[in-house]
């Protein structure tokens, strides 16, 4: 259900690119007006949530520790898996973020009929470090487009992306392997029961999405190709704000751009930026040190207690039978104090409504 | 039940729905599997809104009229009060690596125990109420309208949840159930929908000090029996003080291990281990308890439970605190304690009066586990330790939930329990230190009318402990938390017959030789020693 | 334990498949022979079957699980099929085979099933095995109807051991309530009882017979 209507936004979203440029002939619109909107949104909309987040404060000093705390000074402490300094963390989130190591922890090898065996959170973590990683490469890749002449480290990447030095225009095999983990991703949703149980049509739109963009860019470099010259003129000028529509682009870089706008327009209103969340998740960016240092919630406020007072009104004779120091001996204490336990007086403390 | 005529129509029985996703499946109330609704007695006892009686098996829960407005309200309210609810409402991707760790859905089956699924019970109306694409676009973003069939969801699953942080080792941005079953929890409060089994120990412990609404006399009376066991035992008559002022340190201990047994037999343990190393300190009445079951029924409640440790330790003005065997005692401790009632600038930074150690890392808190405390003595060599004494034991350790993943004392419980054990063997790799498994009643779920539950949820722990039963003989299961010491047995009585449970400071009190003590005969179950061979006098 | 009594016997062998138990012995290792090569359709069958009696997303995920310790009811499930047909096949008294059919019935009894749903899988094998020791392209032929009946036998045998069995589970798991219950109630007599005690007698001496708190 949410797979086929993916699908089908997907396809759709396509042809609207091929009807609007080719038949209608609209190439400002997606050539010049739509890629504006999507970039101004995506950093609009990025920077908000972040933004949103940002605000929302962390009352409590909740890392997920998952090796030994620091202790005592002969107890090792798994400085990255549970850190208690700044720089534990800042380890911590660059494995988690450029290795994702939570994930690689599903990793777990098995003896399964004699045989070395590992179930399939391996492929789960492999297949996303794959796309995560080649996807960014992409990315920066394009930015020969966008910059003239062309960053030296950007050609440096494409030579090293290029290495095989298969085929004319040399192929990149990160393209290839792109379109390879993103389809196993699509594939493992489909085919691994539960986790199609819980997914959404917004979990499917992302990867039919990229699927389509990853086709028709690497249509474009290997198979139907266009005029590199112009597109080159295009970027250039949307960059220096000075946009023109140079004639003899093909379609298939129009469909290419608007479906990229599409990524772009989605990712901040999506689960996409969870990019941008994972930086501030607090199981994970903050240290373990919450007896050493004192975590500040900023809404902490008073609450209704039961003060010991209360509590010694309530039990004095009993405590005093039972040979226990009070506070106030029943000979001198208030009549009042002399009734039985259970009761239930009024307390001095700021009185709150439950929260 | 109907007739069913034919094994093989039997097995025709499809208990899936037709698939029209998980979002239109009202829940199923099963027997066994949830625990009863609180009384109104109880919440009252702690001003608790909505208090009434209700039942969950009933069509009408008498919600009040506005629940709708009462449940979106608390929504937004936490939305900004809490970057984890508003992170973990955004970001997850739903790849599923969290779906087969947590130990309820290993032993269900029962896809919203998923805890990817347990989010999105509350995440799709998040999505409905409190984001663009769902409001324009309801159920295609993943939103979901909040009805009563909703709200009893939430209800079933997140106390099918044992906040044990398991999917959070796993997420691979962190995202943690526990933080979204709290939260869930706090926000059914509102409506007086908690479960007894909570509420009573939480207005006990408000009222009365403890879980268990032990009251002064009756824990002192309690004391007196475990003292005069420990002089059966030993020898040795331990004199333990009640609300002593002018001690150098208060001991705050789980009140489970006060009454029932086995925590009991941990509970003396502690009292032998304090004589014998002279440690000047006092029991409190008035902060009986170091669990907290308020923090499994709001962020606020559990500050008013906790306020009591700090409070009494200032009264009594000791230096510093110790604080018992206990899981999310420690959770609290360790990652709340401070926030909520510190600073605690009365009291000075944790330093042994045995052995010197300054335990900085509790430099703040200025409370230290007593594994720490023990490990630094053992270390040390203050304690005359004999093994031996244990050696009818084989012995393997439950890592609790909460002190591995929201604190990380894994290898202090074991140096010192392989220093007072001789046969000491861990559980496979995937099941112990951070990856532990529930034992399956945490966060309040330990009552006895859900044991199915209870049962379902062990069972991928019993699981491990039968491979180590089988491996290598193990017959004792130790831990260190008093909701292990209460969940445990009958966990194993079920699945793994034949292994016992013990909290640590148990098998500490078999082994340490105390000073005047007389040659023992008996462990602290009051339970013969098998005769030694030659004699190992010490 | 309950299969080291007898096993109980499903019913005597009718008269007319008593004359064919001369030559039953031969019969019987040419049907196992056959069972055995066919072993792994008959797990894979039987262990569908079993997770048809579960929903289905649980079942694919029931099917799934193959690592002992982080996919603990799949394993042990799939184990104990294993277990019951090497069991029988192999002929091995039944006190070996009922650990396996334990540890199943054990997971059924806590899961959401009347107790007919909880043992008819062991029907399921039956039909299994009839099937499948017909269907055989082996140059052998078919197997002996009287073969395939004394093997069905044993089947019955295992699913009067299953009711047993389920039943002594669904017994402990009441027992675990009903103590966890009455420890509850017996300790708070017990508080009441001590209440009264120290009000009567002053508060200095406890019982100094048993330690009630500590049963």
């Amino acid at each position: 259900m949410g797979a086929l209507f993916s699908l089908a936004a997907v396809l759709l979203l396509s042809l609207v690119a091929y009807v609007g440029v080719e038949l209608i002939g609209m190439r400002s619109f997606f050539g010049i007006v739509i890629p504006y909107v999507a970039v101004l949104t995506i950093i609009v909309g990025v920077v908000y949530r972040v933004i949103t987040w940002g605000k929302s404060p962390v009352p409590f000093a909740i890392s997920t520790s998952c090796g030994q705390q620091k202790s005592l000074p002969w107890i090792n402490q798994s400085k990255l898996d549970n850190p208690s300094t700044t720089s534990g963390v800042i380890g911590r989130m660059a494995l988690e973020i450029l290795l994702f190591r939570s994930l690689f922890r599903n990793n777990t090898s098995e003896l399964r009929e004699g045989r070395l065996a590992y179930s399939s959170g391996k492929w789960l973590w492999l297949a996303a470090l794959a796309f995560h990683w080649t996807f960014l490469i992409v990315l920066i890749r394009h930015m020969r487009f966008f910059a003239n002449p062309s960053p030296a480290f950007v050609s440096a990447l494409e030579s090293l992306d290029g290495f095989l030095q298969i085929g004319a225009p040399r192929l990149f095999l990160t393209g290839a392997i792109l379109l390879v983990a993103v389809s196993y991703l699509l594939y493992r949703r489909l085919a691994v029961r539960t986790v199609r149980y819980i997914s959404l049509a917004a979990d499917y739109f992302p990867l039919f999405l990229i699927i389509a963009i990853a086709t028709t860019g690497i249509l474009m470099r290997y198979f139907i190709k266009v005029d590199i010259v112009s597109v080159k003129e295009l970027t250039m000028g949307l960059i220096g704000f000075s946009p023109v529509i140079p004639e003899g682009i093909g379609v298939i870089f129009y469909i290419h751009v608007f479906l990229v706008s599409t990524l772009f327009v989605y990712f901040p209103f999506s689960k996409l930026v969870h990019a941008g969340g994972v930086f501030l998740s607090p199981t994970r960016n903050l240290a373990n040190d919450s007896r050493m240092k004192r975590h500040i919630n900023p809404w902490n406020y008073p609450v209704k207690l039961h003060p010991y007072e209360e509590y010694e009104d309530d039990f004095r004779e009993k405590m005093e039978n039972a040979g226990i120091p009070v506070e106030i001996p029943s000979a001198k204490a208030p009549a009042a104090a002399e009734s039985e336990s259970g009761n239930e007086t009024n307390d001095a403390e700021i009185p709150v409504g439950e929260e | 039940m109907a007739k069913k005529p034919t094994p093989e129509e039997l097995s025709k029985i499809n208990y899936s729905l037709p698939y029209t996703g998980w979002m239109y499946n009202p829940v199923e109330f099963k027997d066994g599997m949830f625990c009863n609704a609180s009384k109104p007695e109880s919440l009252n006892t702690v001003d608790f809104p909505n208090a009434r009686k209700w039942s969950v098996k009933d069509e009408d829960w008498n919600l009040p009229e506005n629940w709708k407005e009462i449940v979106l309200e608390a929504m937004k309210e936490r939305l900004e009060k809490y970057r984890s609810f508003r992170l973990f409402m955004d970001i997850c991707v739903r790849c599923g690596a969290c779906a087969d760790k947590c130990h309820f859905f290993l032993g269900t089956g029962d896809p919203k125990n998923m805890p990817v699924l347990r989010a999105e019970l509350i995440r799709s109306v998040y999505r409905r109420y409190f984001t663009k694409s769902g409001q324009m676009l309801g159920n295609l973003a993943g939103g979901r309208e909040l009805t009563l069939d909703v709200l009893k969801e939430w209800w079933y699953y997140f106390y099918q949840c044992s906040e044990c942080r398991r999917c959070s080792v796993f997420c691979p941005y962190g995202i943690d159930q526990a933080e979204i079953t709290m939260i869930g929890r706090e926000i059914l409060n509102l409506l007086g929908l908690n479960i007894e089994w909570i509420a009573g120990p939480v207005a006990n412990c408000f009222m009365k000090g403890n879980h268990l609404g032990l009251e002064p006399h009756t824990i002192k009376s309690n004391f007196e029996f475990m003292i005069d066991d420990i002089e059966e035992i030993t020898g040795v008559k331990v004199d333990p003080s009640f609300n002593r002022k002018g001690a150098e340190v208060l001991f705050v201990a789980p009140s489970g291990d006060m009454f029932g047994d086995p925590g009991t037999y941990t509970c003396m343990g502690y009292m032998m281990l304090f004589h014998e190393i002279g440690l000047d300190y006092t029991w409190s009445t008035y902060a009986s308890e170091g669990g907290n079951f308020g923090f499994f029924t709001s962020n606020e409640m559990a500050k008013r439970l906790n306020s009591k440790i700090y409070a009494e330790a200032q009264r009594l003005g000791v230096k510093w605190i110790i604080g018992g065997e206990c899981g999310h005692m420690w959770r609290v401790m360790h990652q709340y304690m401070d926030t909520w009632n510190g600073p605690a600038d009365f009291l000075e930074v944790p330093v042994s009066p045995i052995t010197g150690t300054k335990f900085e890392n509790a430099g703040s808190t200025k409370m230290i586990h007593i594994a720490e405390f023990t490990a630094d003595l053992i270390k040390h060599g203050k304690l005359n330790l004999d093994p031996s004494r244990n050696d009818h034991l084989k012995v393997t350790f439950h890592d609790s939930c909460n002190t591995s993943r929201g604190m990380g004392i894994l290898d202090e419980p074991r140096y010192v329990i392989k220093n007072v054990c001789n046969n000491f063997h861990e559980m496979p790799e995937d099941t112990i230190r951070e990856k532990t498994f529930c034992c399956g009643s945490g966060s309040g779920l330990n009552a006895s009318e859900n044991m199915e539950l209870r049962l379902r949820g062990g069972f991928p722990r019993a699981n491990a402990v039968k491979h180590v039963q089988q491996h290598h003989g193990v017959n004792m299961l130790a831990n260190i938390c008093a909701i292990d010491r209460a969940a445990l047995p009958p966990l194993m009585n079920y699945w793994v017959p034949g292994v016992d449970v013990a909290g640590m400071h148990e098998l500490v009190a078999n082994a340490l030789v105390m000073k005047g003590e007389k040659e023992r005969t008996q462990d602290m179950r009051l339970e013969d020693l098998p005769e030694k061979e030659g004699a190992e006098d010490v | 334990m309950l299969w080291s009594r007898q096993a109980p016997e499903a019913q005597e062998l009718p008269e007319a498949e008593m004359k064919t138990k001369m030559n039953g012995d031969d019969m019987a290792t040419k049907l196992n022979d056959i069972l055995r090569k066919k072993k792994p359709a008959i797990l894979k069958r039987w262990l569908d079957a079993i997770s048809a009696t579960y929903s289905g997303e649980a079942a694919a995920f029931l099917k799934g699980q193959k690592n002992q310790f982080t996919g603990p009811m799949g394993y042990t499930i799939q184990e104990g099929l294993e277990g019951l047909v090497d069991g029988l096949i192999d002929e091995a008294p039944f006190e070996e085979i009922a650990p396996y059919l334990e540890s199943i019935i054990k997971i059924r009894a806590v899961q959401d099933f009347s107790p007919s749903q909880a043992v008819a899988f062991i029907f399921h094998l039956k039909k299994i095995i009839s099937e499948e020791s017909q269907n055989t392209s082996d140059a052998q032929g078919v197997a002996d109807a009287a073969a395939l009946t004394a093997f069905e036998l044993k089947i019955d045998t295992l699913a009067l051991i299953s009711f047993d069995l389920y039943m002594e589970a669904r017994d402990k798991i009441y027992q675990l309530k009903s103590n966890e219950s009455r420890d509850m109630v017996f300790r708070l007599l017990q508080k009441e009882r001590r209440l009264l005690e120290m009000q009567e007698q002053g508060l200095e001496q406890g019982p100094n017979t048993e330690t009630p708190i500590l049963k």
